[in-house]
């Protein structure tokens, strides 16, 4: 990284601890995180049909509490008939 | 007169546990508290050279437990505050000769003569955690702007939330404001966001804490020291007054000054 454009390390910090704060908080690996989110993609294709590229699933924090957010685009039921 | 127990803790060593102790009790005592301070390092101690008391050392707070001396006569007077005590830890046995029970006791015994007890916690989050934050009626979590220390501080705020200690603050230790200036070092408000609990007080990195550890003597009682009046303030919050927050981004020295004049920051 040159001089110049290096990026400060503080932002780099925070962001990092972020995500650490998250797993340790949850007990909740990166790994079970993932597998989570395809366990859910799976029930949710049972009944409707998503989107699976478009779809965003994370845990946030604010202050203390987490919470698990799940965006999730639905496709047009008059496309698929 | 019933004191109130303050606990400091952190997770990680070495981020300024014990100096802030030394640092809070003498604050305290300036201002004519009575101040018990209990060394809870079984086994490695420290407070006791931190605060200049090594030479006075007869008994121990295992020695009380065991029973082999009475509570009092475990209590060392400090040199400059008649109205302030070590109780130093044992150096030769391990935390299992301390029980969260025999700590409760303890104070409980201390309470009605004293108006702050401060309970210097061991570094980690076993046996001689449980046994620091068992009688706190307010605890205080010391961190450094730095990632290790960060994160252990978030699990020892998750234990204490667990455990119900609901009067939890933060002591931000070590900031160099001029490295956050640079966004190159946690800022305070970076720290506040992640660990989501109320600040006590952020305490600049300040060289003459090493020369005040070296001497026995902590800095809140050199007046010009930075972090000395970062102390003093804490002091003044723990006693529920008001102390503004200081500038940190103040110049000092000869630079700061000339800076000053010519009207440059």
């Amino acid at each position: 990284m040159g001089f110049f454009t290096r990026k400060h390390s503080a932002s780099n910090a925070k962001e990092r601890l972020q995500l650490v704060l998250v797993h340790d908080r949850t007990d909740l690996t990166p790994a079970q995180l993932k597998s989570l989110k395809n366990d859910l993609l799976k029930t949710i294709s049972k009944y409707i049909e998503i989107d699976p590229d478009a779809v965003q699933i994370e845990v946030e924090s604010e202050g203390r509490a987490q919470r698990l957010i799940a965006d999730i685009p639905l496709r047009n039921a008059t496309r698929s008939k | 007169m019933t004191a109130q127990v303050i606990t400091i803790t952190s997770g990680k060593g070495g981020v300024g546990k014990t100096t802030a102790v030394a640092n809070l009790a003498n604050a305290l005592a300036m201002d004519g508290k009575k101040v018990v301070c209990i060394d809870g390092d079984i086994g490695l101690r420290n407070l006791d050279v931190v605060m200049g008391l090594e030479n006075r050392i007869v008994y121990d707070i295992v020695d009380v437990i065991e029973g082999r001396c009475k509570l009092k006569q475990a209590m060392i007077r400090d040199k400059h505050y008649p109205d302030m005590y070590l109780i130093p830890a044992a150096q030769t046995r391990d935390k299992t000769a301390v029980s969260p029970a025999d700590m409760i006791r303890i104070c409980k015994e201390l309470r009605a003569g004293a108006d702050f007890i401060i309970i210097d916690s061991p570094a980690g989050i076993e046996r001689g955690f449980r046994n620091a934050i068992a009688p706190a009626d307010r605890v205080l979590v010391v961190t450094n702007p730095e990632v290790s220390a960060v994160r252990d501080a978030d699990r020892v705020v998750g234990i204490l939330e667990a455990e119900e200690k609901e009067n939890t603050a933060l002591i931000l230790n070590r900031l160099n404001p001029a490295l956050v200036k640079n966004n190159d070092m946690l800022s305070a408000d970076d720290v506040l966001d992640l660990l989501g609990i109320p600040l006590i007080g952020v305490v600049p990195e300040d060289e003459s804490v090493i020369i005040g550890s070296n001497r026995g003597a902590p800095v809140v009682t050199d007046a010009k020291s930075r972090a000395g009046q970062a102390f003093r303030n804490i002091a003044k919050r723990i006693q529920g007054e008001e102390a503004p927050f200081m500038d940190l981004d103040q110049q000092t020295g000869l630079w700061g000054a000339l800076q000053k004049l010519t009207g440059r920051k």
